[in-house]
């Protein structure tokens, strides 16, 4: 059994070193937008990292080993790790990524990490979602239907299905929604993820929603709010078109609708 | 616990549509800012012809002249961007061609400033050097 380390920095130092012996090993600094009310009140401030790491790791294994062998106050949102659960979306050189989907050889030598924008922070990389998932509850994120009990499957044939498969695919981890300038300066707007939720039920052969959620998106706070800037599409770690299911929800309430 | 929006940091590096949405604001705001200095110098031809040409005179300096080109610009680029915004609109399947759509409309933009340009820079160079090209 090998000797306790005698201290922190001796935790730190074996710890690195073991990852610098491991092959290929790269080092990466990562710099840090951090943000601790109770320590420094409204100042937040830029924190720098430098580990050793293999470059085939994902950015969320180096925010690993910076909470775990170098700073444990450092606060951010995972899970499951592997980009289905959607909790570990941040600002990753500029651009809204999934931590867990970012590989380190494609961020290295130099990676800076910011919280998503416009969402309140309430600590580092760590937001309040609540303002999003209010605009996702608001579009009646379930399915309406009023014909009662079926006593079978509610069927649908595979060209009625693939008309909203696109949008199924949602994992609500707001990338979209906070890489959107109209929602930065916008709280009311219900923003990308919540229309995509939409499209989802809209377009639903088995829903009889869609005029109740065509009324809701029609307002002020709705889809004409979009400006079609594609950050949103671009941002989604699932590969949705957001700026497209954004512009036919537009389309339907234009010419359906009304 | 305080909260706060994280509004200070980096520049968020998006997609050419957040440049394309952010120049036609830009633009925007430049043309009804020029609008309103048009109604105003228009209005003065109430008091007379001589008044009106008063006033317009001191549009005949290069710089004014260069804001002018500006002008126009201005005027091509949101009138081809907001083109470029009714076609996605209205045929939501072209946002899967979103890129190509942006390359066509900065270059249809471009290449209608190259004769603008031509004509409006050689009065601009006169003006501001007397070449009398």
């Amino acid at each position: 059994m090998p000797p306790a380390p005698e201290s922190a920095g001796d935790v730190l130092e074996t710890s690195d070193q073991r990852r610098a012996g491991a092959t290929g090993a790269v080092t990466l600094t990562l710099r840090i937008r951090r943000y601790n009310p109770e320590l420094r009140g409204e100042e937040s401030w830029w924190d720098e990292f430098t580990i050793q790491a293999d470059p085939n790791d994902r950015l969320l294994d180096a925010l690993h080993q910076v909470k775990w062998y170098h700073d444990g106050t450092l606060a951010l949102r995972r899970s499951c790790a592997h980009g289905i659960c959607g909790s570990d979306a941040m600002m990753v050189n500029g651009k809204n990524r999934l931590a867990c989907k970012v590989l380190v050889k494609d961020v290295a030598p130099k990676v800076t990490v910011e919280p998503i924008r416009g969402l309140p922070v309430l600590k580092d990389l760590y937001v309040d979602m609540e303002p999003f998932f209010n605009g996702y509850r608001s579009i009646l994120p379930y399915l309406i239907n009023d014909e009662g009990e079926p006593d079978a499957e509610r069927l649908q044939s595979p060209e009625e299905r693939h008309r909203f498969d696109d949008t199924t695919k949602c994992i609500l981890c707001a990338c979209c929604t906070t890489s959107c300038p109209v929602f930065w300066g916008d709280d009311e707007y219900v923003g990308p993820a919540a229309i995509v939720n939409a499209h989802r039920f809209i377009y639903d052969s088995r829903d009889h929603g869609a005029d109740e959620r065509l009324k809701i998106l029609s307002e002020k706070t709705g889809v004409f709010r979009c400006r079609t800037t594609f950050n949103c599409t671009e941002a989604c770690p699932r590969g949705i078109e957001v700026t497209k299911a954004i512009q036919e929800v537009k389309r339907s309430i234009l010419f359906e609708r009304f | 616990m305080a909260k706060r929006k994280s509004d200070v940091g980096t520049l968020y590096k998006g997609s050419p549509g957040q440049w394309s949405w952010m120049a036609h604001r830009i633009t925007g705001v430049a043309v009804i800012l020029f609008l309103f200095a048009h109604v105003i110098d228009t209005a003065v031809v109430g008091w007379g012809p001589n008044a009106y040409n008063r006033v317009t005179a001191v549009y005949h300096n290069w710089v004014v002249r260069l804001l002018e080109l500006g002008l126009v610009a201005a005027v091509l680029y949101h009138a081809i961007n907001g083109v470029k915004i009714m076609i996605l609109d209205f045929w939501p399947s072209t946002a899967r061609h979103f890129k190509v759509l942006s390359i066509l409309t900065s270059a249809v933009f471009v290449l209608s400033m190259v004769p603008i340009v031509w004509i409006m820079g050689r009065d601009i160079l006169d003006l501001a050097f007397r070449w009398n090209l």
